[in-house]
């Protein structure tokens, strides 16, 4: 009966039968994927074989592929050059971020998969909503949430108090604006990554006479690890990358990596400068990640294997 | 000067319950997971508990290893009410159905965790470990291997010996063998009634399968949508049982409803005769009764033999149990369960037409 519900194809199949036979060489896989490669090829490696190219060119040119020449990277390894500077501000306000962000998203999400309940949906929703609206409209919001006669100053000054502080403008507010931005991306590896240990261990661990902070430092912490440490990677591999909250809400006060990157493509016309940088930079990050990942067997932390 | 009572004289002569649960309850919302329970568990004795799933087993021992409260009642431990004291405060432990062994330890540091929790030093926890091992028949080379890749039998032997470790009165244990091949289950079960013996703790049990609970237990407790509807010896259970519930637990049955004729005489309600019904244990005079036997009481009668009840029959089918076989015979509508062991197998080519019957001691005669 089988064969009767596919003869029609294979008459009809006939004169391609060679076409299809071409085809083949390529697996069923390989055919899929087709369209996701061509995709990633134009969309994602193209761009960075031309930053790639342009790293290399005479600087202050546009002769890409056409010079080959070091001094980009000379300028940028020269210890006088600010960027040294703009990279530390990004690297420790990533780390910063990530501290932070570690310590206010844990709560949350214990409170997601554990205390909230049947609300925890609605509250996952809250901190997801804010993702709909642009990040530098949220960060404007921000702006004029503290700035001064804005919401809070003038709200402060209308009830006859002082008014509010001064810390638009400052490095603080910088990380301020990172930990706003970025704690849904550690949230939610880390809730997912809570979901992950076995109530049954809790009680077990309990029953066997372990109190709270034994169970948080034995069972918990261990078996949400993959998780928090995603979310960690996560949020650090965005955070050094920030550039709209050091430039809108920290007003310039710091001038970070990605900033330098932009003022070399846009205001100073240096696009060989700013493609040595971000080649740089990428390479950084890169190699941070990949090395973070290599230790971050997630079998192995769930006891796979 | 006023009087006082004298002391119940029985109190003196029993010995004193470990645990003792008095009109225990348990309520999730609508729904009454636990009823009325009052049980004396004796100290250093191995008591399992058996129903269906559903009939509340679980809750009753997450009750008693302090992961749930009761919504009503009272449990004792040694007479002290211990209701609302936390799991990690009771010197009872729990052997979890899913073993809730921790995947991120070794086999060592498993077994080890309830030393490590109340600050053995690591030498000591080491040496006490390795001992537990022994007496769970755990190789010692197993002490650094990663939990997740030790086989089903061995993750049972190293959460018993966890539980071991943390030195409980009472231990509790939730169907640890429902995981576990038929085999090695067998094996399990007689290395647990071993091990119940050489440490004289008190064991409570919990399974679906009676059959487990014959093997290790002292008493077993017979529960049914959140009562125990029974609880004696192994031997009570299986010799005398209460009704047919736990006469279906025990195995597969054959159940006769009767009713008592004009004449006084038991009458079938499904397949037409006249029966002699042992008395009722409870002696009451009933007009209704369910008769049961056991496929093993059930005999196939040649010609010439008797019995106190017969019944005609067709035979059509039969298994084989192994060193039993079981035959399927029509009575009527009814199908009735015989099991003769293999030596006294009907003939292939005997008439399938039978003549079943059994003796009235034999059987059961049940009110439910």
């Amino acid at each position: 009966m089988a064969d009767l519900a596919i003869a029609p194809a294979r008459e009809a199949a006939p004169e391609s039968t060679a076409q299809l036979r071409h085809a083949r060489m390529l697996s069923v896989g390989a055919r899929c994927a087709l369209p996701v490669a061509l995709l990633l090829g134009i969309g994602f490696l193209a761009p960075l074989v031309a930053i790639f190219g342009y790293a290399f060119a005479t600087p202050r040119s546009f002769d890409v592929f056409t010079s080959f020449t070091l001094a980009n990277f000379a300028t940028l390894f020269d210890t006088t050059n600010t960027v040294w500077l703009s990279f530390f501000w990004s690297c420790g306000l990533a780390l910063l971020t990530v501290a932070i962000l570690a310590v206010i998203a844990y709560p949350i999400a214990y409170g997601l998969n554990l205390v909230f309940g049947r609300w925890s949906a609605l509250i996952s929703v809250f901190f997801v909503f804010p993702l709909f609206v642009s990040e530098n409209v949220r960060l404007y919001g921000w702006v004029l949430f503290f700035i001064k006669n804005g919401v809070l100053d003038g709200t402060l000054k209308w009830l006859g108090l002082s008014g509010g502080p001064e810390v638009l403008y400052t490095p603080g507010i910088t990380l301020f604006g990172m930990v706003y931005t970025y704690l849904p991306f550690m949230l939610f590896p880390m809730t997912l990554g809570l979901a992950l240990v076995p109530r049954d261990l809790v009680d077990a661990a309990r029953d066997l006479g372990a109190g709270r902070l034994f169970i948080w430092r034995e069972i918990e912490l261990p078996l949400a690890m993959p998780g928090i440490l995603i979310g960690m990677l996560l949020t650090f591999v965005l955070a050094i990358g920030a550039t709209a909250e050091a430039k809108i809400l920290g007003g310039q006060s710091i001038i970070v990596i990605s900033h330098d990157i932009e003022i070399a493509f846009t205001y100073s016309q240096n696009w060989p400068l700013g493609s040595a940088l971000a080649v740089l930079v990428t390479f950084f990050i890169g190699a941070l990640t990949l090395f973070a990942l290599s230790k971050l067997d997630l079998d192995r932390m769930l006891g796979r294997r | 000067m006023l009087q006082t009572s004298p002391a119940a004289p029985q109190s003196a002569e029993l010995p004193k319950p470990i645990l003792q649960l008095v009109g225990i309850r348990k309520t999730f919302g609508a729904f009454t997971a636990v009823e009325n329970i009052d049980l004396d568990v004796r100290e250093g004795e191995f008591l399992t508990i058996v129903g269906p799933s559903g009939s509340g087993k679980t809750t009753l021992l997450r009750m008693l290893a302090g992961m749930d409260t009761p919504s009503e009642g009272n449990i004792t431990l040694h007479g002290q009410l211990i209701n609302d004291v936390p799991p990690n405060k009771r010197p009872t432990c729990l052997v979890f159905q899913s073993l809730a062994l921790f995947p991120h330890k070794s086999v060592g540091e498993n077994i080890a965790f309830p030393l490590k929790v109340k600050g053995v030093d690591p030498a000591a926890r080491k040496a006490r470990a390795l001992e537990l091992m022994r007496v769970v028949r755990l190789p010692e080379s197993y002490f650094d291997k990663n939990v997740m890749k030790c086989s089903g039998g061995e993750r049972q032997r190293v959460a018993l010996a966890r539980a071991l470790a943390y030195d409980p009165e009472v231990l509790f244990f939730d169907e640890p063998l429902s995981a576990i091949d038929y085999k090695l289950k067998k094996t399990l079960e007689k290395e647990l009634k071993d091990l119940h013996r050489e440490t004289g703790k008190t064991f409570i049990y919990i399974t679906h399968s009676l059959e487990e609970a014959m093997v290790m237990s002292d008493r077993i407790g017979v529960m049914r949508a959140g009562r125990i509807v029974q609880i004696g010896t192994p031997e009570e259970i299986y010799g005398a049982p209460v009704d047919r519930f736990v006469c279906e637990f025990v195995g597969e049955v054959n159940t006769l409803k009767v009713t008592r004729g004009p004449d006084g005489a038991w009458q079938g309600v499904d397949v037409p005769g006249t029966f002699t019904l042992a008395p009722p244990r409870s002696g009451a005079d009933l007009k209704e009764a369910f008769v049961v036997v056991r496929p093993e009481f059930m005999r196939i009668l040649g010609p010439g033999e008797s019995a106190d009840n017969r019944l005609e029959g067709v035979v059509y089918n039969e298994y084989s149990l192994g060193s039993r076989i079981q035959y399927q015979v029509r009575v009527g509508a009814k199908v009735m369960l015989v099991e003769l062991s293999r030596g006294r197998a009907l003939p292939a080519s005997a008439d399938r037409k039978v003549t079943l019957g059994w003796d009235a001691a034999d059987a059961f005669t049940l009110e439910s």
